[in-house]
């Protein structure tokens, strides 16, 4: 009892300064140690999980019933104003619809001649709700309201209807992180489908406004990419795994060595105002894995 | 005790607004950055050490969830709340152009520093793409935040927790 006393009179007397000082050390080597021998702080992060995300998941609902219900409010004038816009454009596209159906029935009987592949639905996923977002500017991240309960796994794809959106790199029991692959550390190993050639997809915070991702090394001797051309994950990719669509090539260049070329991609998926993913919960290396037995 | 409760819980609903909701008012994508203003107000108004440990807190939260390293953003929350927290005592806190002028300079200095030993050892040298797209606009929005939630800290400070004492006659931690 009296060695408790002893200690605590010893924190009476820190400065400040001293205690800044401490946690300073304290910070220093927790990244340290993060950067150098990989120690995770898992644990903390499943403790801190459970007191935060049943919160999150709740206040992101509010949140998205409070914006449906602002919307309803809009103004009387402009929904009869809409209405009548509505009715000229439900004219113009039922004419256009006659004219798809049409196509539509050739397309059908083209595609089972072409016997495409479907190319997402082959793999098991796991719908999950955004619930949280990084709370800074500079980087792209997110929270799912889904974790290893679900059967979600660190590495895991993530996408969203159209397209790939990133990859599981922190997962709770019941919450995910996602770092999307439009945030600027992201790097994602893909290919062209045209020409099999193999590039890298970059994130880059000064393309985010204009939602383009950049893409390096690509090798094109021929000069057959081109604006356009559907880019998806390779199937050298070590994270990835093969054959989601990433987005269409919009600008390309050679670059300065003469050699290779890069540029800048679309990607379909509206990052801004993404909602609901979808996470693959197969792994690659789990398939290379399987593959080697 | 009591203030040290109120304060976890202080910090703990910004997070949460943090990530939640403030992503419904951001412009621009630009979100403004409320823990911040949180460490500041709390380092003004009740002196190095609370704001030391608030910014610490703060960051930790971050780095649990969203961090790529773990302790950094800790380390900078932590240095923003204790810089600040030389002005307690200094200004007056119930004026509201000093936190202003504080959460300015911090949120400048924060992203300054995020930039430049995240970005800047990545590579990437546009400075000044980052500067009027992100960095700018995040102070001005984050500084116009202040304006109202300054209020709201003031409050808490002064209703919910105990009054602070002199420096040194405080214990190591916020009381």
């Amino acid at each position: 009892m009296k060695n408790l006393k002893k200690k605590f009179r010893f924190r009476i007397h820190l400065k400040s300064k001293h205690l800044l000082v401490i946690m300073t050390f304290f910070c220093g080597s927790t990244i340290v140690a993060t950067l150098a021998s990989g120690i995770t702080s898992a644990p903390f992060q499943e403790a801190a999980g459970m007191i935060v995300v049943p919160f999150e998941k709740s206040v992101t609902t509010i949140g998205l019933w409070l914006t449906d219900v602002h919307k309803s409010f809009a103004d009387k004038q402009d929904l009869i104003a809409e209405n009548e816009e509505l009715h000229n454009t439900v004219d113009t596209l039922t004419e256009q619809n006659n004219i798809l159906i049409q196509n539509q029935s050739e397309l059908t009987r083209l595609q089972e001649l072409y016997d495409l592949d479907e190319e997402y639905s082959d793999y098991p996923k796991v719908a999950a709700r955004i619930i949280s977002k990084d709370p800074g500017n500079w980087y792209d991240t997110f929270m799912i309201n889904k974790g290893s309960k679900d059967g979600i796994r660190v590495d895991n794809n993530v996408i969203a209807g159209k397209g790939l959106v990133g990859i599981v790199t922190e997962v709770g029991s019941n919450w995910a992180t996602v770092r999307s692959i439009i945030d600027d550390s992201s790097n994602v190993s893909a290919m062209t489908v045209g020409t099999d050639d193999n590039c890298i997809v970059e994130g880059d915070l000064e393309l985010i406004d204009e939602g383009k991702l950049r893409f390096t090394q690509l090798y094109d001797k021929e000069d057959k990419v081109t604006a356009g051309e559907r880019i998806v994950t390779s199937n050298i990719s070590e994270k990835y795994v093969e054959g989601l669509f990433i987005g269409y090539v919009s600008e390309i260049q050679l670059d300065t060595n003469n050699l290779t070329k890069s540029g800048t991609l679309v990607t379909p998926v509206d990052f801004q105002h993404l909602k609901d993913v979808f996470v693959i919960t197969v792994n690659k290396q789990d398939s290379i894995e399987e593959g080697a037995e | 005790m009591k203030s040290k409760i109120v304060l976890f819980f202080t910090i703990v609903v910004c997070f949460l607004m943090q990530s939640t909701v403030l992503h419904f008012i951001s412009i621009g994508s630009i979100t403004p950055n409320l823990l911040l203003i949180l460490c500041v107000s709390m380092g003004l108004m009740r002196g190095r050490k609370s704001g030391l440990w608030t910014g610490f807190f703060c960051g930790l939260l971050v780095d649990l969830f969203y961090g790529s390293l773990f302790g950094f953003y800790a380390l900078i929350y932590m240095y923003a709340g204790f810089c600040s927290g030389y002005a307690f005592r200094i200004y007056y806190d119930d004026d509201i152009k000093v936190p202003m002028a504080l959460v300015a300079a911090a949120d400048l200095l924060y992203n300054l520093a995020v930039y430049g030993l995240q970005f800047l050892l990545r590579g990437r040298l546009g400075l000044t793409t980052y500067f009027t797209r992100i960095i700018i606009p995040e102070v001005v929005y984050t500084v116009f935040l202040t304006m109202f939630v300054y209020r709201v800290f003031r409050y808490i400070n002064y209703h919910f927790m105990s009054p602070t004492r002199k420096e040194s006659e405080s214990i190591w931690v916020l009381k």
